[in-house]
């Protein structure tokens, strides 16, 4: 596996603090005060190291967090497209700057079995809607000869906690009673 | 299960549209919002709870640059249909999985894997596998093109 090149050093009080964050704030009037409470920490320090975390290159957004499929966006389709090597961060920064686009990333082939080196996720209300929109980001970004695939997403599979625990020897997945787990199918 | 044909009030919808991004880091952030918006602070915290109780809105707070606070990678599956809920199940109850959905594709299910470094991560792509007992395909992510805006929603 290829090194994550960009992982920083963090202290101790930071990952304390980005385990409580990346739940999200609570919703009362003084949020930081609050969470500093559970880091016996003052409310100030909380706010100075999440700036340092956003300055830093860290935090990439900051704000609200909307899903996208309660929304009415109820087809995403993951986009992926086999790129010339030296092409991929021109042409990842065009599909990019799309509004309907939420993710642009080159990952690496893994040859015979996937060929596709830039995943791009792209949202709309159906799939038409998605198709509709990668047509218009292949003309725009000029990727007629640039082979491509739409792979739509027909389940969320939810995690609830950690209320359950896998098993440690067969997979029990053979042709047993299931327990319906999974939301939100979608067509 | 959220009612996702609900219609949305003017204040829902601009809280959902206009703080996505540069949330100001002040130790009042909902009472700034209200402020912005001309209400009270007790109807924004009342219609982010309501909007996050139902889903809407997954939670008020930062988005990390993948793989700056741990280490991360798409991993993908060739399950048998028959099997596939069930490997779905045994895969989302890792507290690393993150995001699972199944794509009508050969490679049929989807997810994401984050871990405190590389050799956790290995290992729990390792477990995965084991527990699963099937190949899993890691495509972690090389270099990131987009810029985090936020989504910007047209409303029907």
């Amino acid at each position: 596996m290829e090194p994550n090149k960009l992982a920083t050093q963090l202290s101790a009080e930071d990952r304390a603090l980005i385990k409580i964050v990346q739940k999200g704030l609570p919703v009362v009037s003084r949020p930081y005060a609050e969470i500093a409470e559970r880091l016996a920490t003052t409310e100030q320090d909380v706010i100075q190291r999440l700036q340092k975390l956003i300055n830093d290159g860290s935090i990439k957004r900051y704000g609200v967090v909307v899903r996208h499929r309660e929304l009415g966006y109820k087809a995403n389709g993951m986009v992926v497209w086999d790129v010339p090597d030296d092409r991929v961060s021109e042409l990842g920064s065009c599909i990019g700057r799309f509004s309907c686009v939420t993710l642009s990333y080159r990952r690496p082939r893994r040859l015979p079995d996937w060929p596709y080196n830039l995943f791009t996720m792209v949202h709309g209300r159906n799939r038409e809607e998605v198709k509709q929109k990668v047509e218009e980001i292949v003309l725009c970004c000029g990727l007629q000869d640039i082979d491509h695939t739409i792979l739509f997403s027909t389940r969320r599979f939810k995690q609830r906690g950690a209320s359950y625990t896998a098993p440690t020897n067969t997979n029990g997945c053979g042709g047993f009673i299931r327990l319906k787990t999974t939301e939100d199918t979608t067509s | 299960m959220t009612d996702i044909s609900r219609s949305f009030s003017a204040l829902e919808k601009r809280v959902l549209n206009d703080f996505q991004h540069d949330l100001p880091l002040s130790a009042t952030p909902f009472a700034d919002m209200a402020q912005q918006l001309g209400v009270s602070e007790d109807e924004i915290l009342s219609t982010v709870s309501k909007l996050q109780h139902d889903g809407v809105i997954s939670r008020v707070g930062p988005v990390f640059t993948p793989n700056r606070i741990g280490v991360s990678t798409l991993a993908a599956m060739s399950i048998p249909e028959a099997e596939l809920e069930c490997v779905a199940r045994i895969i989302s109850a890792f507290p690393e999985v993150n995001h699972n959905y199944e794509r009508d594709h050969e490679f049929n299910l989807w997810f994401v894997v984050t871990a405190s470094s590389e050799e956790h991560l290995d290992i729990v792509l390792h477990e995965i596998e084991q527990h699963a007992e099937y190949p899993l395909m890691s495509l972690p992510m090389l270099e990131d093109y987009f810029i985090d805006l936020g989504f910007n929603l047209q409303w029907a």
